[in-house]
């Protein structure tokens, strides 16, 4: 009997797919050609790191919107967790010295946090959407009181090396995103929540039909993006060498923004953590592009809205959809 | 461990399963012998799907008990199913686009290629590829089922059917739903061959509404009606002409549908078609739609008629052909501009298209109409109310007042608001889809009666009916499409109508 072959899929949808790459390569050549010093080493080695923190940040935050759900408490743990970080390290408030110790505490705080989350969103089926936004703000109130609004100094040199240190020239928070990647490159390709992940985003009565635990995943998910938050408060306290509420200022909107235009859809199903990458790189590409050709910071901002607008509206396959609310 | 083989592999006793509004299975009896396949036909709506959803765990019956090999069990899911040899072939495809092809074969049984916690892609995709082979797929198991056509999707939702063959040591049962609607002709026969060899395995039921197909692979037939099986033939000695007569039964009557009010069409021609085709979904329809007719459209899912209707009430736009009002050219590029021309659409899912259900009934009935209750900007809601208690005067409508919450309404009476609110808009062409659709015999009732009305005031009416009986009874004329294309028209006059049995023949 003869067999048959599968059918390609349209032009549209593979330039949808490499659109994101395509752009940050085009930015790239851009700002080179404006300032050529965009394409020296040293500014290399900046990108990198100031892409280090919002890297680990949108590892987690790329599993729940890949579910089809929304993380707004990325500010609220990260504030947290590197607040309760810095005071478990040497300090100028404390008296614990628990050193590298510290960091395990920190992210279990992350992973509770999230699990939280996911548990009220679950549990109450409460939107991801309020829930996430509650939960965020709590944990900024949290962050708030344990200081009474001042700042906590970090007085631990091997503690900071976690973001100072260097290897082969570059800094130690490029290497740990770049652990954390593979780590949710691996959660996504080689393990069952990855598979679940996107069958629940899809469809997710075929997921439960298929006898996928729905709940248990979303639980789990949120708790692994808590993680992740985790450490990312623990970079961004190396890094200041501080712990304070406002720390985490900025966050959220360069973690969604960076997953979106990356092209992973919020409608969720679509989209991987290689794709948040390649969108990390373009928020900082352009945000360290705008500085070099002396943009306002003000009007960076604008720029930024803009950029998430276009990216969700070049990502969106209108012909299907009917009712946007 | 396996039962002697005289022990049905399956058996349904007294099922039955009701939903608001409609008694979906009606203490249905049915077996599923070993090795045997069995074909499962009726109407649209005769619960076909809602017994072999049953069978999979995804309704639960509400009386009844199901056998596997002779034993009692409960099926609380799909999953449970599939770990007691049943699977199904879905006539909605549940193949997720976003995965591959091996991780939807094998989605929620990942564990058997775990390995420290982690799938190993190499032994699963080895596993989805002994599966495709089966179906004769020759595609990797690692591609994303995305750049898949519908009908190579429809190949891997049949190899993760059979995947069952290999992971469970008792009998099995497969449950087709429809599997050749999106394949061509070759596919339908390789399925066939599929099917032929996988008898000596297992049992198949199979639904489908070509019935030379269910003739050909089918060792028994079943045939259902309102929720119930009416007929069981044994053997193949069972003609095409035999399955119609029992899958549309009933005698017309006559009283039912106020035929008396039968209106004799005008000459005035109020739309008319020409040609209209819109890609895969139907192809060169003409008719022209007089004052005081109804038209009847009777087809099968996917013969169009539904794309048709929507085409016609401007939410969808036409790709060739054209289309008359009034004489006029007219081409409806949305709702709106459907409606100021005098066509108006009743859809089928009234709760979600049809009403909005925390308005008041005479928000509702307004709605299509509002700039006509506009005074200097503003809602004249004096107008408003006087208008909607007039209309509920005249159709009877149950509600303790115009501002009660729509919702709060019986499904007869919020299908009266619907059409109030047509007629308040003013049309001149209204499209029923399934009017009377989950509403009681006496609502029914109601609904024709104002169809007839319509009609004597010289409006007409296109009518998607909710049964064969309905379309025959009501309309004055009645065109019958099969996959996207007119195939046969009826003159129906009162007293010279055709038989259920004449429009069955051209639609399947």
């Amino acid at each position: 009997m003869q067999t048959r072959k599968a059918t390609s899929f349209s032009y549209l949808e593979q330039w949808r797919r490499w659109a994101p790459l395509a752009v940050l390569i085009a930015l790239c050549i851009l700002i080179g050609l404006f300032n050529p010093n965009f394409l020296s080493t040293g500014n290399f080695i900046r990108l990198l790191n100031s892409a280090a923190i919002p890297v680990v940040l949108c590892m987690g935050a790329t599993f729940i919107i890949l579910m089809g759900s929304i993380d707004l408490s990325v500010e609220g743990i990260v504030a947290l967790t590197a607040v309760i970080v810095s005071l478990l390290v040497a300090n100028d408030i404390t008296t614990y010295k628990l050193g590298l110790f510290a960091v395990p505490v920190a992210m279990a705080i992350g992973g509770i946090m999230g699990l939280v989350n996911g548990v009220v969103h679950v549990k109450l089926k409460t939107p991801s959407f309020m829930t996430t936004l509650g939960i965020g703000f709590a944990g900024l109130g949290i962050a708030t009181a344990i200081l009474g609004g001042l700042t906590v100094r970090i007085a631990d040199p091997t503690f900071r090396y976690l973001s100072l240190g260097r290897i082969l020239g570059i800094p130690m928070a490029v290497w740990i995103a770049l652990a954390a990647f593979l780590v949710a490159l691996t959660i996504q390709q080689r393990t069952r929540i990855g598979a679940w992940i996107y069958a629940i985003g899809t469809d997710e009565v075929t997921a439960r039909f298929a006898g996928i635990p729905v709940e248990k995943t979303r639980i789990l998910v949120f708790a692994l993006a808590g993680l992740f938050y985790g450490l990312g408060g623990v970079l961004a306290a190396a890094q200041f060498g501080q712990g304070h509420a406002l720390i985490a200022q900025g966050r959220l909107f360069t973690t969604i923004t960076a997953v979106v235009v990356g092209g992973t859809a919020l409608s969720g199903g679509v989209g991987s953590v290689v794709n948040s990458i390649i969108g990390v790189f373009i928020v900082v590409v352009l945000a360290n592009g705008m500085v070099l050709m002396g943009i306002e910071p003000y009007v960076q901002q604008g720029v930024q809205g803009l950029l998430i607008i276009a990216a969700v509206a070049l990502a969106l396959d209108r012909s299907r959809l009917s009712v946007v609310k | 461990m396996n039962a002697p083989s005289s022990i049905p592999a399956l058996e349904v006793r007294g099922v039955s399963k009701s939903f608001p509004g409609v008694k979906a299975l009606d203490n249905v009896s049915f077996t599923i012998k070993r090795n045997e396949v069995v074909g499962l036909i009726g109407e649209n709506g005769a619960g076909k799907t809602s017994l072999l959803k049953v069978l999979n765990g995804i309704y639960q019956p509400d009386e009844g008990e199901l056998l596997v090999d002779g034993r009692p069990v409960t099926l609380a899911s799909p999953r449970q199913a599939f770990d007691t040899g049943i699977a199904m072939v879905f006539q909605e495809q549940t193949i997720l686009p976003s995965l591959t092809v091996a991780q939807n074969i094998f989605l929620g049984r990942e564990e058997e290629f775990l390995r420290f916690g982690l799938v190993s892609k190499a032994r699963m995709n080895e596993a989805a590829a002994a599966e495709l082979k089966k179906v004769h797929l020759d595609i990797h198991p690692g591609t994303a089922c995305a750049k898949l056509s519908f009908a190579d999707r429809q190949m891997v939702e049949i190899a993760k059917a059979l995947s069952l063959d290999s992971r469970i040591t008792g009998n099995i049962t497969i449950l087709l739903d429809e599997p050749t609607s999106v394949l061509e002709r070759k596919e339908v026969e390789l399925l066939f061959a599929i099917i032929d060899d996988l008898k000596k395995r297992a049992s198949i039921a199979f639904i489908s509404h070509r019935l030379d197909e269910v003739l050909a692979v089918s060792d028994r037939v079943y045939v259902m009606r309102d929720g119930k099986v009416v007929k069981e033939f044994d053997g193949k000695d069972v003609t095409e002409k035999d399955m119609h007569q029992h899958m549309v039964g009933r005698q017309l009557h006559t009283e039912y549908y106020r035929e008396a009010r039968q209106t004799a069409c005008s000459e005035k021609v109020l739309i008319e078609a020409r040609a209209l085709s819109k890609a895969g979904a139907f192809r060169n329809v003409s008719f022209a739609l007089r004052a005081g007719e109804v038209l009847g459209i009777a087809g099968v899912i996917g013969s169009g008629r539904e794309d048709l209707a929507r085409c016609l009430a401007g939410h969808t736009k036409a790709d060739a052909g054209t289309l008359e009002v009034n004489g006029q050219r007219a081409r409806f590029a949305s709702v709106p501009q459907a409606t100021a021309q005098g066509v108006g659409l009743v859809p089928a899912e009234r709760k979600v298209e049809g009403l909005v259900a925390q308005f008041s009934v005479a928000e509702n009935m307004t709605l299509a109409a509002l700039p006509k209750f506009v005074a200097k900007g503003l809602l004249n809601f004096g107008a408003e109310t006087a208008q909607a208690k007039s209309w509920i005067d005249r159709l009877k409508i149950k509600t303790p007042s115009p501002h009660a919450m729509t919702g709060g309404l019986s499904g007869g009476n919020q299908q009266k608001v619907v059409l109030a609110k047509w007629r308040i808009a003013g049309v001149k062409v209204l499209i029923l889809d399934h009017p009377t659709r989950g509403i009681d015999v006496g609502a029914k009732e109601d609904v024709y009666e104002l169809v007839r009305d319509m009609t004597s005031e010289g409006l007409a009416v296109i009518l998607l009916g909710d049964t064969l009986e309905e379309v025959i009874g009501l309309s004055s004329r009645i065109l019958v499409m099969r996959d996207g294309e007119v195939t046969a028209s009826f003159e129906a006059p009162p007293g010279g109508k055709p038989t259920q049995i004449d429009l069955v023949q051209h639609m399947v």
